[in-house]
């Protein structure tokens, strides 16, 4: 943890311009000061609802799109600092798992093109035996058969799918996988294996992953920490179980509530619903000095409404994005008490 | 770790594949008449037409006016025209004409046309509107003005005609492959072929095209049928290959002087375009069939790339 992050991101906002054409709309903050680090060997879980930036996030990471500001640093290099041949080199250290199987698979390309495709940023390609070779251990290594370099995708399920998109990412040995909602695909137990894969392959490879999810339960079985986003911005992270078990945002509180609960049977008993509150997002792209949150939140006071919260560090390894973080600890800081009403 | 699916799937999987992903070609033959059809007159209209440049019945050119105006089976298969013509024999050397310059025209109107599709498709933003506007003012010129322009620059000829109709087929090619380029650079494989370094014009080669082969092979059937309507057109009004070369236009000019007496002379060139045009359209359908399960209903060969784009819920607007 004393050494220097793995990947850095600091200050990280993006704009999407608006519809071109005859009066350019107004453009879309996606990412808003985003500001993480993650460290060499770990699995970072970021969670949000739809829309909150999360891809954008990833693209960003994966050098794939500039960034309208804001650095990412990998190994200490920053990557919109390089040169394209330089970054070019790089990316054989950062790959991608992405969330579709169906769609981030090339239907008319062998798996073994596909699963060889990351080997064009090496310097000194490998031979047509060498690469057959590599692309059969590395599907070896993913729990798929050998012959399957030599056939395409189609003829496969979506968890076998999403394998060859995981041995395509592992093909250049990289440091860091960013898997964009790499299990949301996948009917549950082939999620359960592709998380177990993932754990796996930190184990004896020592990967580290960015995890970008909505499904709370996959980030908790596999993240060490966390990364709560909400309207483009990082409103709560620490290490993961802390997180979810005493969450500090009244949004992750909101998120584990509206999380669906395998445990509880039958409807749900009187549960105060504050998420009811506002459902429909507000109008997009004018900067508000408002907490993005407080039309949703149920702590909202009127400092929320003319403060935005910055993210602070509230105890060593939490960090939040609230005025009433306070409130939320001393409040939810008992272990177990998942239905407890919703008022401080 | 639950490695036990290490997959005895692909296997198995093959074995489906064979049985439903790709029927055996005498089924596909059976399953589409329309696309067997319209293959069997193209390539019977092809064979004929190289057949010309070596042996057709009679000199195509050759008149003998002691035997002007000869209906059919009186002399020669097809009769003879106002100069004692073989039909037959013209007939056989137009479908050269007509074949060859529809081909070479829809060849350069592809080639250019795709490129600029998937360059525009590539490229976004200021390219692409420019080549597609410039598309739009290709497209407003009707081919028998340029082809008129280009009689006069080039002179008559195949050359004029040829380039004449590959100038209006450009602007179709170049929409086809560039609204399909533009839904295939959505997908998340080309997100991963840049995340492996790989640019544009990489891109394009290894992904894109292969993706979009199946409509731009359907469009070319579908323009060639349209080529061969406008070649047949152009040298009605005297505007192709300039006489005495035989096309099937030229033929029907001809014709109209002697419509009462000799009608087979306007007959048997209009039969001959009607069949190759029903020809190639028929082949374009039947390809659209079996390659775009989309259009048809009925599902032939799948086409992963044409299936309606997914759109996953991702997190990014």
């Amino acid at each position: 943890m004393t050494a220097a992050p793995l990947l850095e991101i600091r200050g990280m906002t993006h704009d999407y311009a608006g519809r071109a054409g005859f009066g350019r709309g107004p453009a879309l903050r996606a990412l808003d000061n985003v500001s993480l680090s993650i460290d060499a060997g770990t699995i970072f879980g970021l969670v949000g609802e739809s829309g909150c930036g999360k891809s954008t996030l990833a693209r960003l990471v994966m050098a794939l799109d500039r960034p309208s500001a804001g650095t990412v640093r990998f190994d200490g290099e920053d990557l919109f600092a390089l040169s394209a041949a330089a970054l070019k080199r790089k990316r054989r250290a950062f790959q991608m798992v992405f969330q579709d199987p169906f769609g981030s698979l090339d239907p008319r390309q062998t798996v073994e093109r596909i699963v060889a495709e990351p080997l064009h940023v090496l310097e000194t390609r490998p031979s047509r035996d060498e690469q057959r070779e590599r692309v059969a251990a590395m599907l070896d290594s993913v729990g798929l058969h050998r012959d399957a370099a030599t056939l395409y995708p189609h003829q496969f399920s979506g968890g076998q799918r999403q394998r060859i998109a995981i041995a395509r990412a592992l093909i250049t040995e990289p440091r860091l996988v960013v898997a964009d909602e790499a299990v949301s695909a996948l009917d549950l137990s082939v999620q359960a294996q592709v998380l177990n894969l993932l754990l796996d392959l930190r184990e004896t490879r020592g990967v580290t992953f960015l995890f970008i999810s909505h499904n709370l339960g996959a980030v908790d079985c596999i993240a060490d920490r966390i990364g709560v986003m909400y309207r483009g911005r990082l409103v709560e992270s620490g290490p993961a179980h802390a997180v979810f078990e005493h969450p500090h945002h009244p949004y992750t509180r909101l998120l584990l509530e509206a999380e669906p609960d395998i445990a509880r049977i039958g409807p749900p008993p009187h549960r105060s619903q504050p998420q009811t509150r506002s459902l429909s997002p507000p109008a997009v792209g004018v900067p508000s000095p408002a907490c993005a949150f407080a039309p949703r939140c149920p702590l909202v006071t009127d400092r929320c409404r003319i403060e935005r919260p910055e993210l602070r560090t509230l105890v060593p390894g939490r960090d939040v994005a609230c005025h009433h973080a306070e409130t939320m600890r001393a409040a939810f800081s008992r272990p177990t008490q998942p239905d407890a009403e919703f008022v401080p | 770790m639950p490695r036990s699916a290490a997959l005895s799937e692909p296997a198995a999987g093959r074995a489906a594949d064979r049985a439903g992903h790709r029927a055996p070609a005498s089924r596909v033959w059976l399953r589409h008449p329309p696309l067997a059809l319209g293959a069997l007159i193209t390539v019977a209209l092809a064979a004929i037409a190289l057949l010309s440049l070596v042996w057709t019945p009679v000199s195509p050119a050759r008149m003998q006016i002691a035997f002007r105006l000869q209906a059919p089976l009186a002399r020669g298969l097809l009769g003879t025209d106002q100069f004692g013509r073989d039909v037959l024999s013209m007939l056989m050397a137009g479908a050269w004409n007509s074949l060859s310059i529809a081909a070479s025209a829809v060849a350069i109107g592809t080639a250019i046309g795709t490129l600029a599709g998937v360059a525009g498709a590539a490229r976004r933003g200021l390219i692409e509107a420019a080549l597609m506007r410039g598309c739009d003012v290709l497209f407003a010129v009707p081919p028998i003005l340029s082809a008129m322009m280009l009689d006069a620059f080039l002179g008559p000829g195949r050359r004029g005609a040829i380039v004449a109709i590959a100038v209006f087929m450009v602007p179709v090619f170049a929409r086809v492959t560039g609204s399909a380029a533009r839904q295939i650079w959505a997908r998340d494989y080309i997100l991963a072929a840049r995340g492996a370094g790989k640019g544009a014009t990489l891109i394009t080669i290894e992904h894109v095209l292969p993706n979009i082969a199946n409509p731009i092979i359907v469009q070319v059937a579908i323009q060639l049928g349209l080529a061969i309507l406008t070649e047949a057109g152009l040298s009605f009004l005297g505007l192709g290959m300039p006489p005495p070369t035989p096309t099937w236009g030229r033929m029907l000019a001809d014709a109209q002087t002697y419509l009462g007496v000799a009608p087979w002379l306007a007959i048997v060139p209009g039969c001959a375009i009607v069949v190759t045009v029903l020809g190639f359209n028929l082949l374009g359908d039947g390809l659209r069939d079996l390659l775009d399960p989309r259009a048809g209903g009925r599902r032939g060969l799948s086409l992963p790339a044409l299936e309606p784009p997914q759109t996953p819920d991702r997190g990014a607007p």
